[in-house]
């Protein structure tokens, strides 16, 4: 028999870490990440797929949470901007590149638009092969789903490169 | 901008789903990218959503020497991807790449935008321009729904009741065939304010055999244009596809919004027409000589 | 020697919590508050017969509903109008839930407040409000033609005649060698900033105080705004401005009806109560500018230098005027820009529409002035056929001319003396830039690819940094951290970084000692807001001015200590030694201890400044005129605004099969004064670009007949990604301000301003056609060239004489 619900229990990975939560099932995957698990890094622009602020990453691809109800991603695993950077072992952090090159780049004023392109570019940065040169068409792509009314984006683009140069050197 | 009230069911099977479908204003959850905006606009209110991301078995894209059947639950992205599918019907990809962003695209699926019937969706123009059918799963059993009797208007298909679009199919590129897609839109990713997909055939000595085109954002409901009179007979390197273009902008009936007016998108219908050809018509040489 | 952090491009402290998704904006607290949901009018213009909340009753989750019914005393009274002004004749603002009658759709009627928002949206579905339907009033045109009114008492729709003239300029028309006369608009687009409004309420029962956190730009004034209205007395409301998602302007309105109504339903219910605003909501009722119609007549010579000037311009003001005529009066008073101009008249009949209110949004009334000026600059060059640059170099204000008075009374209203600037050096290095004289070769590449291509310019001069004031206060800690707060908030537009550097640098402290905090109440409780460019020139010169109270403080009593003149002392790394002399020092730190007399000694660093350790009994511990610790505030205010100015230029390309229109070259050159962080300075320079290249080509408020907004959505609403901004080209030129203490000038708003007016000139430039309606899409630009009507300008017959544009 099929289970017709208006509430239920989700298990899910976030970050690394299973998380529950019983939601009504519109529960929205923005607003459970926010409100029922804490995690406010994901903001929420439109609320309906345009603006790319609440992009997370599902089973490691970005998607709109504002897109999917939290219900769709029982038993998968979610990454959002906190998730971006690796403990150090030592109680700190290990920022992503991408999450540096932001900042030395300037790359972001009021903030609110920055978990976002973060998660979307840092996905896009670690599908490719980094010793290949980053094109300006793949640049474009990676920023060209989010919205931010602050940068004019010119700086965002320069921290993409800084941020696959930093890779690169990596390794 | 939160959606209203509803109930949730993800079955594993396909006899569920349309079991529940059978309930009083259920409605089917795919990707989801176009629903969920109208659930949080409190414009679609369903009292259930059926959701069938766990259905096995939709999530495949199938290259035949015939054509490529493309799942229900197949992404966007995925299909943008499929280098089998492009190498068979190459408007897959090329119209594929005009939807939307990445990440709408990784969530997206292509048979939903079928389904969705949005005269500004690439898809539905795709499905009609390649001769395509959906199939659709009811309780009575499966059956195939060629995209005329589809499509009936902007956002309504003539499919009723408990039913679910399985897959579409989109019949292989024709031999001596080349085909294009191209849309303008005010912003890049945004619905087109007019998109052409095109597909020439030439016969055995190079001449234009065949035009036709489809257009996004343009009529109601997908329509596909015999553009063949403008240009039948001559050399495809030398075809006056600005004829063809010309004739286009007759055919067709858009819309203002407020975006473009009627007649801009006409002269889009022109202009878009005109230029895929070009390249189409480079296709369908190279792909004779080969 | 302590590096000097002024001037350098510092990296942003507000980073480190921002990036990894620790900031804190609105709708990241409290999350177990009830939730504001609201019913607002679906109808332009509309009477309210009826409202049914019986079908809402049932809903689980409800806790409850206010209608106007339910307002009291002041809270029943009209808003405030914020900026009162003798012209503004028939203000009229809303009420925080209609009452009676609605003006725009979006106006609230119903304030619903449940256990989440969901279930505040379901309860706001269920109630039915019955309208009666009044004729509806949308552009400046319907309203200046009057066949309906907005509000039944001011039948013309007229709420202010703002008129300044500078000498008679009929008879000074009359005797010009040439005059010239058109008519241009503008349309709507609005701040959007990424996060909208927002509010969160906790009333404490027992201490029967408020804390309200807003995402505002002005959180001093929502606090005496709330305690006015709910009738709270000053010192038990506190309003906080946490990280703030952008603002542009439409976050310096207040008070929101939300920012009283949640607040008052948190006191009523005994329950933290948040409202986020929607997109929706943020369209429809929020706040939105930029329309105008302008009428320029102008007087000019053989040599195109202008004689006078007459404008008169129709500002659409919406429905409501809670922020005074700011933005009409901006308009009149900066559209003279960077020139002599001999006579000047400006009219702005500022009129009423059925659509949501219009109080300033990045540039406030300026990219408007910018437009009616510089395309006026652009006619008399094209009737003169004189190159544009040209005619704009023969009338600019020379260098040797400042402080030049324009002889205008500014938004502040205080008078426009323009303080400094280089307005040739501006236009030099922007020719330079653009490359200016090579326009005509890249035509006709472009035309050998089947391109229109056109180039375009624009000047501003922005006055920044308005008063009354503003404070700042800095306290050293026994601990060595350097406390810095001022009232107003921020943006984005990194306070907490180059309020930092100021005090760096004025103390002597390294920065990773400060800690600035901006927009909380309970930290400053004086404040104006953050508006008009004006945070680094008012809260950064009152920085300053507090930082050297601290340092001359800190001096006095080192030098005690270290028997030596203050005048020998220097503080470098926090560190207070005597010059020259390495090893007699003391720490800032120590002083900050050693300036709090003390009698407990609660920790290690307080024994030092104990009754028993300090030993001179001929004084008392804190000398009279004195205060105990080591911290000053200081306020700045200046006696008039700012000046900054800039030039931007635009080369477009325009397919000619499709008109779309592609800005292959965006040059600007822009002179703030001295420059606290240039790398801030910068990101706003490109913030404003993308800004105005979308009003010129992107963004506008599409209202139908019906006064319906029918683009209310990022679908439709065309705010560029990064595919539609064009790479930016900037070069920077630097006239110190010198009014105030660190020679700064604004930089907030400037990029915006000269978008629309050097787009549309490019744009005239390579199709031949008269621009005057922006901004313009490329549908309109079909019309406009296939319209047998359309104005070709001079410079299209001249070039189409001589053959070289097909």
């Amino acid at each position: 028999m099929t289970n017709v619900d208006i509430e239920r229990t989700v298990t899910v990975t976030v970050n690394g870490v299973p998380r529950e939560a019983t939601v009504p099932v519109r529960r929205l995957l923005s607003d459970a990440l926010r409100h029922d698990l804490g995690l406010t890094g994901t903001h929420v622009g439109c609320e309906h797929g345009v603006c790319g602020a609440c992009t997370v990453l599902v089973d490691g691809d970005p998607v709109r949470s504002c897109l999917m109800l939290a219900v769709q991603v029982d038993g998968r695993s979610v990454t959002t901007v906190e998730g971006l950077a690796r403990d150090d072992n030592r109680g700190g952090q290990v920022l992503h590149p991408v999450q540096e090159a932001f900042r030395e780049c300037h790359a972001l004023q009021c903030g609110f638009c920055t978990p976002g392109f973060l998660i979307t570019i840092a996905a896009g940065l670690e599908k490719r092969d980094n010793t290949v040169e980053l094109t300006e068409e793949e640049v474009d792509d990676m920023v060209g789903g989010n919205l931010c009314r602050c940068t004019g984006y010119a700086n965002i683009k320069k921290a993409v490169h800084h941020a696959a140069a930093t890779m690169r050197d990596a390794g | 901008m939160k959606p209203a009230p509803f109930h949730y069911a993800d079955p594993g099977t396909l006899e569920e789903v349309l079991a529940v479908l059978g309930q009083e204003g259920a409605k089917v959850l795919a990707g989801g990218q176009s629903l969920l905006p109208l659930l949080s606009m409190r414009l679609a209110a369903p009292a259930t959503l059926v959701d069938i991301n766990k259905v096995p078995g939709l999530d495949a894209v199938e290259a035949t020497g015939d054509g490529v059947t493309v799942g229900a639950l197949v992404r966007h992205n995925a299909l943008l991807h499929d280098a089998a599918a492009a190498r068979v019907q190459p408007l897959l990809a090329r119209a594929t790449a005009n939807v939307a962003h990445p990440a709408i695209r990784n969530r997206g699926t292509t048979v939903g935008s079928i389904a969705h019937a949005d005269p500004s969706g690439e898809m539905t123009s795709v499905l009609a321009l390649t001769d395509g059918h959906v199939t659709v799963a009811m309780p009575s059993g499966r059956q195939t729904v060629g995209w005329r009797d589809f499509f009936v208007g902007p956002l309504e298909t003539s499919i009723s009741g408990p039913a679910v679009v399985t897959s579409a199919f989109f019949p292989a590129l024709p031999p001596r065939s080349g085909t294009a897609f191209a849309e303008i839109a005010r912003r890049k990713g945004d619905y087109a304010v007019c998109g052409a997909g095109v597909v020439v055939t030439l016969d055995a000595g190079g001449r234009v055999a065949s035009v036709r085109a489809a257009y996004v954002s343009v009529g109601l409901t997908p329509e596909v244009h015999d553009l063949t009179d403008a240009v039948i007979g001559q050399p495809a390197e030398s075809a006056d596809w600005a004829a063809a273009g010309a004739l286009a902008r007759t055919l067709v009936d858009p819309d203002t919004d407020i975006h473009a007016s009627a007649d801009y998108r006409r002269l889009l219908v022109g202009v878009l027409t005109e230029r895929t050809l070009v390249s189409a018509a480079a296709e369908a040489v190279g792909r004779t000589a080969a | 020697m302590t590096t000097k952090l002024f001037g350098e491009p510092v990296r942003r402290r507000e980073d480190a919590r921002l990036i990894v998704g620790k900031g804190r904006y609105l709708d990241d607290i409290g999350h177990s508050a009830l939730a504001a949901a609201f019913v607002r009018s679906p109808h332009a213009h509309a009477r309210i017969t009826d409202i049914d909340v019986e079908g809402a009753l049932d809903v689980e989750g409800l806790v409850a509903i206010y209608t106007y019914e339910d307002l009291h005393g002041a809270m029943a009274e009209p808003l405030p109008v914020l900026i009162p002004h003798p012209q503004l004749t028939a203000a009229r603002t809303g009420h925080p839930l209609a009452n009676g009658e609605v003006n725009h759709v979006g106006e609230a009627v119903v304030m619903v407040v449940a256990t989440d928002r969901y279930i505040a949206e379901d309860a706001a579905e269920r109630i039915v409000v019955s309208y009666e339907e009044l004729p509806v009033v949308v552009g400046v045109d319907a309203a200046r033609e009057a066949a309906h009114a907005v509000h039944d008492e001011i039948p013309d729709n007229v709420g202010a005649r703002h008129h300044q003239e500078t000498g008679d300029v009929e008879p000074a028309l009359a005797a010009s060698p040439h005059t010239l006369s058109f008519t241009q608009y503008i349309e709507r687009s609005a701040s959007m900033p990424m996060e909208g409004k927002g509010v969160h309420a906790r009333w404490d029962a027992d201490d029967r105080s408020l804390r309200v956190y807003s995402s505002t730009q002005a959180s001093t004034s929502v606090r005496a705004a709330i305690a006015a209205k709910l009738e709270l007395s000053l010192e038990k409301v506190e309003v906080v401005a946490p990280d703030v998602g952008g603002g542009f302007g439409v976050k310096i309105v207040h008070p929101w009806p939300e920012e009283l109504l949640v607040p008052m339903a948190a006191i009523a219910l005994g329950q933290e109560v948040k409202w986020s605003e929607d997109r929706r909501e943020h369209f429809i009722s929020s706040a939105h500018e930029r329309q105008q119609r302008q009428d320029v007549t102008v007087g000019y010579d053989d040599d195109g230098r202008i004689t006078a000037l007459d404008v008169h311009v129709w500002h659409d003001h919406g429905a409501y005027t809670p922020y005074g005529i700011i933005v009409p009066i901006i308009t009149a008073t900066q559209l003279v820009g960077p020139y002599v101009i001999p006579v000047y008249r400006v009219i702005v009949e500022s009129v009423y529409t059925n659509t949501v209110i219009v109080t300033p949004y990045r540039g406030a009334g300026r990219p408007q002035a910018c437009y009616a000026m510089e395309r006026t600059m652009d006619r008399i060059a094209d009737a003169l056929d004189l190159d544009r640059a040209v005619v704009r170099e023969r009338n600019l204000i020379q260098p040797s001319q400042f402080p030049y008075d324009q002889h205008l009374t500014f938004q502040d209203g205080r008078p426009v003396i323009y303080d400094s600037g280089d307005y040739p050096g501006l236009l030099d290095k922007l020719r330079a830039l653009v490359d200016w004289s090579s326009v005509e070769d890249l035509r006709a590449q472009a035309a050998a690819r089947g391109k229109l291509l056109g180039i375009g310019m624009a000047l501003y001069v922005e006055g920044t940094g308005p008063g009354p004031y503003e404070g700042g206060h800095v306290q050293v800690l026994g601990s060595g951290k350097v406390l810095v707060a001022t009232g107003l908030t921020s943006q984005g537009q990194g306070h907490e970084t180059s309020f930092a550097q100021i005090v760096a640098s004025e103390l002597g402290v390294p920065i990773e000692d400060v800690e600035v905090t901006t927009g909380d109440t309970r930290r400053f409780p004086y404040a104006v807001g953050t508006f008009a460019s004006r945070a680094a020139v008012m809260s950064g010169n009152a920085i300053a001015l507090a930082a050297r109270g601290v340092r001359e403080k800190a001096l006095r009593i080192a030098a005690d200590v270290l028997e030596v003149d203050p005048g020998d002392l220097e503080i470098d790394e926090g560190l207070v030694q005597v010059k020259g002399v390495p090893g007699t020092s003391i720490p800032l730190r120590t002083v900050a201890v050693l300036s709090n007399p003390l009698r407990y000694a609660f920790d290690e660093a307080a024994k030092q400044a104990t009754q028993f350790t300090t030993h001179d009994d001929t004084r008392p511990p804190v000398a009279e005129g004195d205060a105990p610790g080591l911290e000053h505030r200081d306020y700045y205010s200046p006696i008039r605004s700012t000046f900054a100015s800039g030039a931007h230029a635009a080369v477009v390309e325009i397919d000619t099969q499709t008109w779309e229109i592609d800005v292959v070259k965006y040059a600007v050159v822009h002179d703030c004064g001295n420059v606290v962080n240039p790398m801030i300075v910068e990101g706003q320079v490109h913030g404003g670009v993308a800004q105005g290249v979308a009003g010129a080509l992107y963004e506008r408020m599409a209202y139908d007949k019906d006064g319906q907004l029918q683009n209310a959505s990022f679908m439709d609403f065309l705010m560029p990604y990064a595919s539609e901004v064009p790479d930016i080209d900037i070069d920077h030129q630097q006239t110190p301000s010198p009014l105030n203490p660190l020679g700064i000038k604004g930089a907030g708003e400037a990029g915006v301003i000269p978008g629309t007016a050097a787009i549309a000139s490019a744009i005239e430039d390579a199709v031949g056609r008269r621009i005057a309606a922006m901004p313009i899409s490329p549908t309109e630009l079909y019309d406009l060239m296939r319209n047998d009507d359309t104005e070709l300008t001079e410079a299209h017959r001249r070039r189409s004489g001589t053959g070289a544009m097909a």
